[in-house]
């Protein structure tokens, strides 16, 4: 297995000289996916950004398959790298075909070859094109803008796949179905992903890798096993903050 | 009424299309100016309080005022059409400048950032993004200034610029009603019908889901 992405001794100041990531190292193998795992303002969204230079670090780099993505033309890596963010992602003004083949019609391919391409990408998010192509993002239900963000961020045949929050603005059975859909769609397309989410459940049920953040530092990176048997404090109170409910419930129920 | 339009009705329809010609004109000029200019401010924020401004107060000079400002003007006052055009393109700026610069400002800030993860160009964000989110904006700033320029073109007249004006001030010069209101009518009628028009072109670039243009 190959290296897609290092971080190495990442960190990036904002402009008032506040550490938002703070000396973060670590690789994401070819193929798999990696949750960064952390609370809001853990910088974790920062991080997803610095891939696609959305972000210019302040010191250290990213480097994609060895390469250190300063040395390429933003405009071609972020083409290169499929993008996926909480609902809003969506223009309101295009069709949902539109949507789909944004980047392709930026890279100029021709329309008929880019609405082929579009449609199957919607059949394969389980959107029937032929029904939903040519609505508009408003005539969708969260669940169904999510699947179109994805199929967007598919289009350009990217081996990367960048997830910020993908399905924060879901309800928990929307967000269930999506997630059995992207492990799906990801085993078959063998795609690096770099998944952002405060969600520990997700996390654990997408991830090869957990990356937890805190505070712009790297505090742990574990597989899900590794991760809920870990005695790191701070991987145990995310943890233990997580299944509250659950336990709560389980100590109330009369023995 | 036959005989009224049997010998007004040619005037009528000649200087009905004088005074598109002035409105048209100058709606050109304005939008060829304010357009460009509103895109600009949103790249420079700190100039749009200033430049508004100046469009503003342009905006508040009185018609007649305005026009005996342009009047002594050389070459501008050497034919009336002349300063009727840069009269009216001063009247349309405000409208079309505020609505362009305030539509594209008002675009939500996270759809511009997904469009440069996307990977599209500056010019590409422009042109695909942008202008068809501003579009029904700019279109209602269009369709504001040219109703008022229908208006004030009628008073051009007062400087021999022609249009509809004219057959106004003469049926008040020598007291005929009728005269009058053979320029008044077809004046507010031009009024109503671009003001449908350019709604209908205002609705038709709206954005899907979207509620009305403020």
């Amino acid at each position: 297995m190959s290296t897609a992405i290092e971080f190495r001794k990442l960190g990036f100041a904002a402009g008032g000289g506040q550490r938002l990531l703070d000396d973060i190292s670590f690789t994401v193998e070819e193929g798999t996916t990696t949750v960064v795992l952390g609370r809001s303002g853990s910088g974790k969204t920062t991080l997803l950004r610095t891939v696609n230079r959305m972000v210019e670090p302040t010191s250290g780099g990213v480097f994609l398959r060895g390469r250190n993505v300063r040395e390429s033309d933003p405009i071609a890596l972020r083409r290169g790298a499929g993008y996926v963010i909480q609902e809003t992602g969506l223009f309101p003004h295009m069709t949902t075909l539109r949507n789909v083949g944004l980047v392709l019609e930026a890279k100029g391919m021709a329309k008929r070859e880019r609405t082929l391409r579009s449609q199957d990408l919607l059949n394969a998010v389980g959107l029937e094109a032929r029904t939903f192509g040519v609505r508009y993002p408003h005539q969708l239900s969260g669940g169904q803008r999510q699947r179109v963000g994805l199929a967007r961020a598919l289009a350009a045949e990217p081996n990367l796949l960048l997830m910020d929050e993908p399905f924060g603005a879901l309800d928990p059975l929307t967000r269930a179905e999506m997630q059995d859909m992207l492990r799906q769609l990801m085993s078959r397309m063998r795609k690096t992903v770099l998944l952002v989410t405060h969600d520990l459940d997700e996390a654990l049920y997408l991830g090869d890798r957990i990356v937890l953040l805190q505070a712009g530092k790297l505090v742990a990176n574990l597989t899900p096993e590794e991760f809920l048997r870990s005695r790191n404090p701070e991987v145990e109170a995310y943890v233990r903050a997580f299944h509250r409910g659950e336990m709560s419930a389980a100590a109330e129920r009369p023995a | 009424m036959n005989d009224f339009l049997r010998q007004y009705g040619a005037q009528i329809l000649e200087l009905t299309i004088e005074h598109l010609w002035l409105t048209g004109a100058a709606m050109l000029f304005a939008t060829l100016i304010a357009v460009p200019l509103g895109v600009w401010l949103t790249q420079k924020p700190a100039w749009a309080k200033p430049v508004i401004g100046v469009a503003n107060v342009l905006q508040t000079i009185p018609s007649l005022a305005m026009f005996g400002f342009l009047l002594p003007l050389p070459w501008l006052g050497e034919r009336a059409a002349r300063v009727a055009i840069v009269a009216l393109t001063a009247y349309a700026l405000l409208p079309i400048l505020r609505n362009t610069y305030a539509g594209i400002r008002g675009i939500d800030p996270s759809l511009l950032s997904v469009a440069r993860a996307l990977g599209l160009t500056n010019t590409q964000r422009f042109f695909k993004v942008e202008l068809p989110l501003a579009a029904s904006f700019i279109l209602a700033g269009l369709r504001t200034a040219t109703v008022t320029c229908v208006g004030i073109a009628t008073i051009a007249a007062a400087v021999g610029a022609g249009g509809l004006g004219e057959l106004i001030f003469r049926g008040v010069a020598s007291i005929d009603n009728d005269l009058v209101l053979a320029g008044a009518i077809p004046a507010a009628l031009l009024a109503l019908a671009c003001d449908g028009v350019l709604g209908l072109m205002e609705r038709s670039f709206r954005v899907p889901g979207q509620g009305l243009p403020a």
